[in-house]
């Protein structure tokens, strides 16, 4: 059966390097150290060709795609999850048969979390591995690093995190949420009845583009929705700043009266000390919730939850989501990690950059089925509203704008890092990369237009 | 030992669980004649036909008929009925469910008022005030009566002054815009602000504007508090940051410091501190019951110092020791460590790495209104207090000291006169390293734990190091105090990052005009 072929391969592999190592003449020759690594690369060279040959025996070549996440430095801990998670989703279509019959090889590649290696990683993939598809990037330095290189040798990225938006790029998909899929809507939940009714905001965020440009969204939506510009705050620490006293001390007295939420766009580790403050202080989740856009069930599964219990996140999809594919796809995942010896095994937990980038391997496998081929301008043409069976529910690829219709979700922090959704948007919210409230003249259109467009 | 306290800890519980067991059966024995006694007191308790009626009123599809019947639930209704009222609102409709929510929140607040637990008690007292439903005003003012703890006394005081606030009655609202006044509540004041602006109108009648005036008074006693309590606060946050800075400085003071030895890894030594205090942890967690977890802090104290020790003195032995009095080649290859250090923590700690406060130290005390001080940031004070008199004495009254300073002042004559100087290095190198474990198990209260935690810090610990004085441990303290405390003057104004960034340059500046820092070394000794 087909289905065996890639673990066939390993074997060979074991075999191989046993072979090599038995080599008389070697042994003599080399010392202990130099012999096991060429016994190493030797192996590594025979499983290649024996894998190959496997696949040239079945009558196709493997389609190559690329994977760039950072898998050391600062953005390690988010990043090698979205590897695993694009890995099982290979494995998962390599035991159906492939592509069209044709296996799918991964080449990894580590960026280091240093944004001038990922352009550099993104030219070796593109120029001398000639990927068919690349998956890769989290934070919005590094997407805007590798664009260049995406756009010059028209390559094709597959971008699983939300994100700031204003961005329109040929070369990539964005199977993310914009800021209409999230912060809007989040705020939207807050002002409404049954989120509070809440009046008074205060933005807090980490000093980079993401914070800002989200917080420039959000303050011309409130002052849009008549909120008196004193009922508004907006503030920024850097990077992986501790000290949130007087933070909180400010805070405290905004919350003041009721009525006030915090909206935070703060990043990475400032999150514990903020949480922890805001706790300590005597500020409890009933004066003034936080509404953050960066804590998913993966940060808080590192976390001490007690002191965010009953805050509040926006997402597109939560592991607490019920559909019998979720179920599935939680537990394959949890299987997989323990399989592969991964860290943690099946204590591991799904999110929604994890799922993103899991059903963006999918929308490019249909795409390439439906062209009949990897040429990225065919498949760029059949991503164009494709539709795919996400495990958090069907989603749908925009007819034009390269983005990704999905579902909107709020959700409450419980004790165990998991969320309670509190609120779910009618059906899907179509994806604007353009915000109505600070670009309203502004489009994204590759199919009637060229990109970005005037209205 | 710990073992033996928490096995003690845990007969007590016992003994207690016991003593809690047996309060349950007198009351039990008791229940009858008490039930009696209720009923005849200010709760007593309706008929229940009327509450039943009420009950399946709740459900008409008449607004009028609702209202009344849930003004009916709220006076006379107690928390027996939010089981009930949880049945019906699971049948309901969307509508009938928004009306009833609001009802069964009054109810399960008014059942807290009397909860064991002081934050759960307040915590409702706050909620009913900001739900403003004036039938509140008569339960607070009863569990006020009753109440032990002085700060849930004041917020049920200030939650019913607000709903009586609202009260139609001009006189009523003077008298609670008085009591918000003299209660110093910075909740009253968006309130307090609209009675104001409502006596300032054009048509706004006599009443209203004596009550006008009423709160404008109570607003100018708010703000004048404010201020007092912003500045103690302020001067709190100064101080508390100066001890975090001096805490994680110390370390570096006595290896950068005495020493002259640039260790860019001692942040990670930092870290290595704050896994150690991890590791001890899960040890706890794995191994002993949960009525002794919280003992895990105190036990990780050691073992984060004689950890962070060990790999301090195992780097100067295999690094440090080879590069002594070449200062750029130190620089690099720590560096090299410390980058080696920090993705050794990524690959095998991974991110799921949280401590967990021990109960104690969570949450804060109220010490003044509107001014509270967290736990975790008091402790942290005293063990840097706690630090410096260790080291002092360490340095200027032990025998060890003594032969620190002797080597530091003049390496050749110590040695000449049979001190073993390398040992001398080596002792002191890890005294310092462990310094930094411990200032990594404390900094586990404020933040979290991860790779980058030194790299966080070490910035701030060179600067601290540098602007007090190289090789002067008061130069130390005095600069945490001060970089601290300005930077917490600095940062309500300016924001977090123009606070840093002004501070940089205050410190560049000085350092312009003091290159030798705050207290620099005098005399011969100079190098």
């Amino acid at each position: 059966m087909e289905t065996n072929k890639p673990k066939e391969a390993r074997p060979v592999e074991a075999d191989s390097a046993s072979a090599s190592e038995a080599g008389p003449s070697r042994r003599e020759l080399l010392v202990q150290g130099s012999k096991v690594a060429a016994g190493i690369g030797v192996a590594a060279l025979l499983g290649n060709l024996g894998n190959w040959a496997l696949s040239y025996a079945a009558g196709k070549e493997p389609i190559k795609i690329g994977v760039l996440h950072s898998l050391s430095g600062t953005m390690a801990i988010s990043e090698v999850s979205l590897r695993d998670t694009v890995l099982m989703a290979v494995e998962e279509i390599n035991a159906k048969g492939g592509v069209m019959g044709r296996m799918i090889e991964t080449v990894v590649v580590d960026p280091a979390s240093n944004w001038d290696l990922f352009a550099e990683k993104a030219k070796q993939l593109l120029l001398q591995d000639k990927v068919a598809v690349v998956f890769g990037c989290w934070t919005s330095v590094s997407r805007k690093s590798v664009l260049p290189v995406f756009e010059k040798n028209n390559g094709l990225l597959f971008y699983p995190v939300q994100y700031e938006g204003e961005e329109c790029s040929r070369n990539v998909f964005y199977t993310g949420a914009a800021p209409n899929q999230q912060a809007v809507p989040a705020v939207d939940y807050l002002m409404s009845k049954e989120g509070g009714g809440f009046k008074k905001f205060y933005l807090l965020g980490t000093d980079y583009v993401y914070p800002r440009t989200t917080n420039k969204i959000l303050r011309a939506m409130l002052l849009a929705k008549k909120v008196p510009l004193a009922n508004i705050e907006e503030e920024y620490t850097p990077f992986h700043h501790q000290d949130y006293q007087t933070i909180c001390g400010k805070l405290k007295k905004f919350a003041a009266g009721g009525g006030a939420a915090v909206i935070s766009t703060i990043n990475g580790d400032s999150n514990v000390p903020f949480y922890k403050e805001f706790a300590n202080q005597g500020l409890r989740a009933e004066d003034a919730p936080i509404m953050a856009f960066s804590v998913a069930e993966d940060e808080l599964r590192g976390m001490d939850t007690s002191a965010l219990v009953g805050h509040l996140a926006a997402w597109n999809y939560y592991q607490s989501v019920d559909t019998p594919q979720n179920k599935k796809f939680v537990a394959d995942f949890k299987a997989y990690c323990k399989k592969n010896n991964l860290p943690d095994g099946d204590k591991r937990v799904t999110d929604d950059p994890i799922e993103a980038a899991y059903f963006g391997v999918y929308i490019w496998k249909q795409a390439v089925e439906k062209a009949g081929g990897i040429e990225v301008d065919k498949v760029r043409k059949a991503v164009y509203g494709s539709k795919f069976l996400a495990p958090g529910g069907e989603i749908m690829m925009d007819a034009a704008n390269h983005h990704t219709y999905r579902p909107v979700l709020i959700g409450e922090i419980l004790k165990d890092g998991q969320f309670k959704v509190v609120s779910r948007s009618k059906g899907l919210v179509k994806p604007e990369p353009w915000s109505e409230y600070t670009n309203p003249e502004k489009g994204c259109d590759w199919v009637g237009h060229q990109g970005t467009y005037q209205k | 030992m710990c073992l033996v306290e928490g096995q003690l800890t845990s007969m007590r519980i016992s003994l207690g669980r016991t003593a809690a067991a047996l309060g349950v059966v007198g009351l039990f024995l008791f229940s009858g004649p008490s039930l009696t006694i209720a009923a005849d007191g200010p709760v007593a308790a309706p008929p229940t036909s009327s509450i039943e009626q009420a009950l399946t009123k709740v459900t008409s599809e008449d607004e009028s008929v609702r209202e009344a019947a849930i003004r009916l639930l709220i006076e006379q209704g107690d928390a027996s009925l939010v089981l009930r009222l949880e049945e019906i609102r699971a049948k309901a409709d969307r509508s009938i469910r928004q009306a009833i929510k609001p009802l069964m929140d009054l109810l399960k607040n008014r059942a807290k008022l009397t909860s064991p637990h002081t934050d759960v008690r307040r915590s409702a007292a706050a909620d009913l005030g900001s739900a403003g439903n004036p039938s509140a005003i008569s339960w607070l003012d009863a569990a006020r009566a009753n109440e032990p703890n002085k700060w849930v006394r004041y917020t049920m005081e200030e939650s019913a002054a607000l709903l009586k606030l609202a009260s139609d009655d001009p006189s009523i609202t003077a008298a609670a815009a008085d009591k918000l006044g003299e209660l110093g509540s910075q909740n009253g004041v968006p309130a307090l602000k609209q009675l104001v602006a409502a006596g300032d109108g054009a048509e706004a009648t006599e009443s209203q504007k004596t009550v006008a005036k009423a709160a404008g008074a109570a607003i100018d006693r708010i703000e004048t508090w404010g201020v007092w309590s912003d500045a103690i606060e302020t001067f709190f946050r100064g101080i508390s940051l100066s001890s975090i800075l001096l805490i994680m400085s110390l370390g570096l003071a006595i290896v950068f410091g005495l020493m002259g030895v640039i260790n860019m890894a001692h942040g990670e030594l930092m870290m290595i501190g704050a896994y150690a205090t991890f590791v001890t942890q899960q040890c706890f967690t794995a191994w002993f019951s949960s009525d002794v977890f919280d003992w895990y802090f105190p036990a990780a104290l050691p073992v984060s110092f004689f950890v962070a020790a060990v790999f301090g003195w195992v780097l100067e032995a295999t690094v440090i020791r080879f590069l002594y009095g070449r200062p750029l080649e130190t620089m690099l290859a720590t560096w090299g460590v410390s980058l080696i250090l920090m993705q050794a923590a990524r690959v095998y700690f991974g991110d799921l790495t949280a401590v967990i406060a021990p109960g104690p130290l969570r949450g804060g005390a109220q010490v003044m209104v509107g001014v509270y001080l967290p736990y975790n940031r008091m402790f942290i004070i005293a063990l840097s207090i706690i630090c410096v008199l260790g080291i002092y004495y360490t340095l200027f009254r032990s025998n060890l000291g003594l032969r620190v300073r002797a080597v530091t002042q003049n390496r050749n004559m110590s040695a000449c006169l049979g001190i073993p100087t390398r040992k001398v290095d080596s002792y002191t190198f890890a005294f310092g390293s462990g310094l930094a474990g411990i200032a990594g198990w404390a900094l586990t209260m404020v933040g979290n734990v991860d790779p980058g935690l030194g790299q966080n810090y070490i910035v701030d610990a060179f600067m601290v190091v540098v602007t007090g004085g190289v090789g002067k441990l008061a130069g130390t303290i005095v600069a945490s105090l001060g970089i601290g405390g300005l930077n917490k003057l600095i940062e309500p104004s300016f924001g977090a990052v123009y606070g840093k960034v002004f501070i940089l340059v205050m410190v560049i500046l000085f350092l312009q005009w003091r290159p030798s820092g705050l207290f620099a070394m005098k005399g011969r000794d100079v190098d």
